[in-house]
C-alpha cells in the first residue's frame, strides 16, 4: 500500500516550521469490522524522523493515539532556503515510508 | 503453462524492483529510524502514571506555567483533536503527550534535536473527555502542563 508522505515548510517566528502529513490508517486494533465481526488488526506508525541536511531534528515515537493520517509540526531554528528536509517513518507492520522537500521550495 | 510462469516471473521482478527502490530510499534516510527504539512498555501502559514511570522513571512531575497548550476546550470529534504545544523553557529535549482516559494514555513522545525549538504540533485521538498532560523535558528536568478537553460523543457539537 502506498502511503504518501507530504512535507511543507514555512517561515514562522524567525524559525522554520516543518509540517509533515502521512496518509496512514493508524488503525487502533480496538475496532471490529461491522461486516465480518472480526477485529481489525492494529496498524500504526511507530517512529517518524525529520532531518534537515541529514541531521535529525525530530524523532517521534507514536502510538494508536495519533489520529488517522498523522500531521506533525515542529519549529526549527537555523535552516536556510535550499536546505534539504527528509522524513522517514516505520510502522508496526514493518512498512516504511519517506519524503523529501527543500526549505523555501 | 509457459505464459503463466512467465507472468508470475515478471510480476515478481516488478515487485522486486519496487522493493529495491524503497530500500534505496530507506538507505538515504537516517539510520536511527530503522533502529528499534520504540518504547513498547511505556506505550502499552494502561494508566497515565504507569506510562510516565515507564518513560521517565517517575510520575511526580511539577507543573510549569512556561508550557502553553493550544487545544480545543471542547472537541466535537474525538478522532481528530488538534494540539499545539509551545514552551519558553530552555534546551527542550522532548515533548510528550498523554491522554489520561485513553485505553493507552501515552500518545506521542517527540525528541527534539539539533536546533528544534520548544514546539510540537499533532492531532490526537480521544476516546472520551479527559485530562491531557504535556510533559516537557528541558535541561534534563521534567515539567508538566495539563488541560481538560471535553469530547462530545457523536460529534454533533452539543
Amino acid at each position: 500500500m502506498a502511503h504518501e508522505t507530504k512535507i511543507k515548510t514555512r517561515p514562522k517566528d524567525g524559525a522554520t516550521e516543518i509540517l509533515v502529513l502521512v496518509s496512514h490508517p493508524m488503525e487502533t486494533g480496538q475496532r471490529t469490522d461491522p461486516k465480518t465481526k472480526k477485529k481489525i488488526p492494529a496498524h500504526f506508525i511507530e517512529t517518524l524522523t525529520i532531518s534537515v541536511n541529514g541531521k535529525p531534528v525530530l524523532e517521534a515515537d507514536m502510538s494508536i493515539g495519533i489520529s488517522k493520517d498523522p500531521l506533525l509540526g515542529i519549529l526549527v531554528k537555523g535552516p536556510k532556503d535550499g536546505d534539504k528536509v527528509n522524513v522517514a517513518w516505520r510502522d508496526n507492520k514493518g512498512e516504511t515510508g519517506a519524503g523529501e522537500a527543500v526549505v523555501g521550495g | 503453462m509457459t505464459t503463466v510462469s512467465r507472468r508470475t516471473f515478471l510480476k515478481g521482478t516488478v515487485a522486486g524492483s519496487v522493493l529495491a527502490v524503497a530500500a534505496g530510499a530507506g538507505l538515504l534516510a537516517p539510520r536511527r529510524v530503522l533502529a528499534d527504539s520504540w518504547p513498547a512498555a511505556a506505550f502499552s501502559e494502561k494508566t497515565a502514571q504507569g506510562a510516565l514511570k515507564a518513560l521517565f522513571g517517575t510520575d511526580n512531575i511539577p507543573l510549569s506555567t512556561d508550557i502553553h497548550v493550544r487545544a480545543p476546550i471542547q472537541a466535537e470529534n474525538g478522532a481528530v483533536v488538534p494540539i499545539e504545544v509551545s514552551t519558553t523553557l530552555p534546551n527542550v529535549e522532548s515533548i510528550s503527550l498523554v491522554v489520561d482516559k485513553n485505553p493507552f494514555p501515552l500518545v506521542c513522545h517527540a525528541r527534539l534535536l539539533n536546533g528544534a525549538q520548544g514546539f510540537f504540533m499533532a492531532r490526537m485521538k480521544m476516546g472520551q473527555t479527559s485530562i491531557v498532560r504535556v510533559v516537557v523535558k528541558s535541561n534534563g528536568a521534567l515539567h508538566e502542563a495539563t488541560q481538560s478537553i471535553k469530547v462530545t460523543v457523536g460529534g454533533c457539537g452539543g
